[in-house]
């Protein structure tokens, strides 16, 4: 019991040095405001992240977790004012997935105006500009977002980006579609894929949700070792936190083990009556 | 005497056997057998009057282009202020014609108080420093075709037997102008330097400048830059004591060939820092697609303010604030630079309901507009949207039901749920040709993910002619 409470006690003390470095700071950040925390596992701030597709076809899913979890991860002034967010996209990844649209950002709780976007050519470019901006203390967060597999981006290039973000504090999020060939020096690695909603009234689809796996947590605040880091996520814009959808749907809102998935059959969806009610 | 070849333009030497501009060429070939004869050929001519204009520019920033007849053939400059700095009039012209001998140019060169005056000299096979006041006693002599006016007046003036400009000048102006109008006598006075005219420069005046010239030309890169940066050093002074900073600077580098390279750079806020000022510089040039090629070296080196705005030395605020937004700006003027302006963007929201154009991209380092309020009850939107909307084969109810398969980019995607039609008329207002309605629908598949899909036109009501019915397109991915 002793140890325990001295393990806590030391780990008060660390974090009131960590967060003496940069004053007004948490070194670190939870997926989730509840308690317990979502997922159970704290990021660090001004560090390297990568989140990956599951798939190719997973890549809008991957970019609505890496924009989520830099909404989380941002610092705010000492007034509390945002900061802009800059994302480096490249080229390709516009004409595969679209072009980023200013309704869907601010959908996800991202005020449009606050980000600068930057288009590469291709990923050397795009690793140099981002290489420009994590050094950059005035931004929010940055998001590299690769397509396909660059030669430049190598251990070296992680490990560069990863120690110029510590030195600025700019949390960066790499961002791309396909595994990396490369070993890379990120604190924490993600796999996302989308996950099925829990449906509105009506049967409309709900809001973003992931599955999301992390691969690998290079220790973190705190040390706790992760167990098992598999979570179904929903994202809330408007609280700017992830839910545990797994959590949710167990003690919230339980679903008998043999109903039939209405949804499934479009014969069952031919020809139904949708009840619609006027809200608010 | 329609269609037949006349003489253009002559050399020296063919005015010296007598030929003169408007002879026939069969009239020429039989007085000079051996005439050597090109094609008349105004726009080579005109390109290459810019590039000796763009030379010139090394003596003085305010060159124009002389156009008497509607074709530029000659320049006129603006000396004002700059011929002590080549050692005075006579010495300007001097370097100037030896400059223009040397790439191969024959010109005659005339330096009088107005640029009428020096025009009807110059025009009249003179050169010469022309003293200040002199104008007058200069041009008497010459003929009144030299003033520029029309032909019809020319006549009319000769026939009353005033043949010179001095005839002119020594007479009443009243008569004259009554008789041929108030334009002979502005021409008059001008040419006679007793009213000036501003020239329209060809090129917008930098707000400032500084400019270093070298008796050896420079070449390598690492002289460039270290003038560079003692240009951008006397620019950062010269601004300072305005008060400004600036917000487009243009470097022209002068080779000793005659050919000119500018560049331009913008910034996103008033800059005169040195530091920064020579980091973008050393980005733009290394960023160029075709490098500088100095060939045989760069003689003149300038650089230029293009616009100066306001900038007071800004009080550092406690909480460091400033400092951050400052190095914001910094971090686009330089990816600006970098990677072109059209690269670094930032989102200009707009108040319409059609999601093709309800937000753009502008330059970051532009000014930024206020964005509308978000309304609360905003339906979903896309994280990305594709621009064109990618057609889709989708199998739905008819008339108006949501999709229940798609088939997009070869995949079959099974619809699980669906909400929908959001239905949107394009904006008639803008498009008269008949776009067809959109109806809207939000989906999500057996995999949980989610796709903006919509149906081009109202099933018999608007379905294209020929198509039968209404197509499926896929407008964005939710995340």
């Amino acid at each position: 019991m002793d140890s325990i409470r001295d393990v806590a006690a030391l780990r008060q003390m660390l974090a009131g040095l960590e967060a003496a470095r940069l004053p007004g700071v948490e070194q670190s950040f939870c997926l989730g405001a509840a308690e317990p925390e979502v997922g159970g596992v704290r990021l660090a701030r001004g560090a390297l992240h990568e989140v990956q597709a599951a798939a190719s076809a997973d890549m809008p899913a991957a970019t609505g977790f890496a924009l989520a979890l830099a909404l989380r991860a941002e610092r705010r002034g000492t007034a509390g004012e945002r900061r802009p967010l800059l994302w480096v996209r490249q080229d390709m990844a516009e004409a595969e997935f679209g072009r980023l649209d200013a309704p869907g950002l601010a959908a996800l709780g991202l005020d449009p105006a606050r980000l600068i976007l930057v288009r590469a050519r291709d990923g050397a470019e795009a690793l140099r500009a981002a290489g420009d901006a994590v050094r950059c203390v005035g931004l929010g967060a940055l998001i590299i977002e690769i397509w396909g597999t660059p030669k430049a981006l190598d251990l070296t290039a992680t490990r560069r980006l990863a120690l110029r973000a510590a030195a600025s504090g700019v949390t960066s999020f790499l961002l791309h579609s396909t595994p990396q060939p490369a070993a890379t020096a990120v604190a924490t690695r993600w796999r996302v894929a989308p996950a099925a909603s829990t449906p509105l009234e009506s049967d409309a689809p709900g809001g973003p949700s992931f599955r999301a796996t992390l691969l690998r947590h290079r220790g973190g605040e705190g040390g706790r070792p992760v167990e098992g880091g598999d979570w179904k996520l929903e994202w809330d814009h408007a609280a700017c936190t992830f839910r545990d959808l797994d959590t949710l749907s167990r003690t919230v809102v339980p679903v008998p083990a043999g109903r039939p998935d209405r949804a499934a059959t479009p014969e069952a969806r031919r020809g139904a009556v949708v009840a619609l009610r006027r809200t608010g | 005497m329609q269609g037949a070849l006349r003489l253009a333009a002559l050399d020296r030497a063919a005015r010296r056997a007598g030929l003169v501009p408007g002879l026939t060429l069969a009239d020429a070939r039989a007085r000079v057998p051996g005439l050597a004869v090109l094609d008349y050929d105004p726009a080579a001519d005109a390109a290459f009057l810019e590039v000796v204009a763009d030379d010139c520019d090394r003596w003085t920033p305010l060159v124009a282009l002389d156009t008497p007849e509607g074709v530029p053939d000659g320049l006129m400059l603006d000396i004002t202020g700059c011929a002590h700095l080549f050692g005075g009039e006579a010495a300007l012209r001097t370097r100037l014609l030896a400059h223009l001998q040397r790439h191969g140019v024959s010109a005659r060169a005339v330096i009088a108080g107005t640029p009428d005056a020096a025009r009807a000299l110059a025009r009249s096979g003179q050169g010469g420093v022309v003293p200040p006041g002199g104008e007058a006693q200069a041009v008497a002599g010459l003929p009144v075709a030299r003033l520029g006016v029309s032909a019809q007046i020319v006549t009319g003036l000769s026939r009353a037997g005033l043949k010179t400009i001095g005839d002119l000048a020594a007479r009443p102006g009243t008569p004259l102008a009554a008789r041929f109008g108030a334009e002979l006598l502005t021409r008059l006075a001008r040419t006679l330097g007793r009213e000036d005219v501003r020239l329209v420069p060809r090129r917008p005046l930098p707000e400032c400048i500084a400019e270093r010239r070298f008796a050896e030309p420079i070449a390598r890169t690492a002289d460039i830059e270290a003038t560079l940066a003692l240009l951008i050093d006397d620019l950062a002074l010269m601004l300072e004591a305005r008060g400004a900073g600036g917000r487009a600077f243009e470097a022209c580098f002068f080779r000793t060939d005659g050919a000119v390279r500018r560049l331009k750079i913008e910034t996103a806020r008033p800059l005169r820092d040195g530091v920064a000022l020579a980091r973008l510089w050393r980005e733009r040039i290394e960023a160029l697609a075709d490098p500088l090629d100095p060939g045989f070296g760069f003689d003149l080196v300038r650089l230029g303010v293009l616009r100066a705005e306001k900038l007071t030395p800004a009080q550092v605020s406690l909480d460091g604030r400033a400092v951050e937004e400052e190095e914001v700006a910094a971090l686009i003027d330089r990816l600006s630079v970098r990677l072109g302006r059209e690269r670094v963007l930032r989102f200009l929201q707009r108040d319409t309901h059609d999601p093709d154009r309800a937000s753009a991209l502008v330059p970051a380092g532009g000014a930024s507009l206020p964005a509308p309020p978000p309304s609360p009850e905003a339906p979903a939107r896309p994280l990305t949207l594709f621009d064109p909307p990618q057609p889709v084969e989708a199998l739905a109810e008819v008339p108006d039901g949501a999709p229940l398969r798609f088939r997009w980019r070869r995949v079959v995607h099974e619809v699980a749920h669906a909400e929908g039609p959001e239905r949107l008329a394009p904006e008639w207002w803008r498009q008269p040709g008949a776009a067809p309605t959109r109806d809207y629908y939000r989906v999500e598949n057996r995999e949980g993910r989610r796709f903006w899909l919509f149906r081009a036109g109202l099933y018999e009501r608007e379905a294209q002619a020929g198509a039968g019915a209404p197509r499926w397109f896929l407008h964005g991915l939710f995340p």
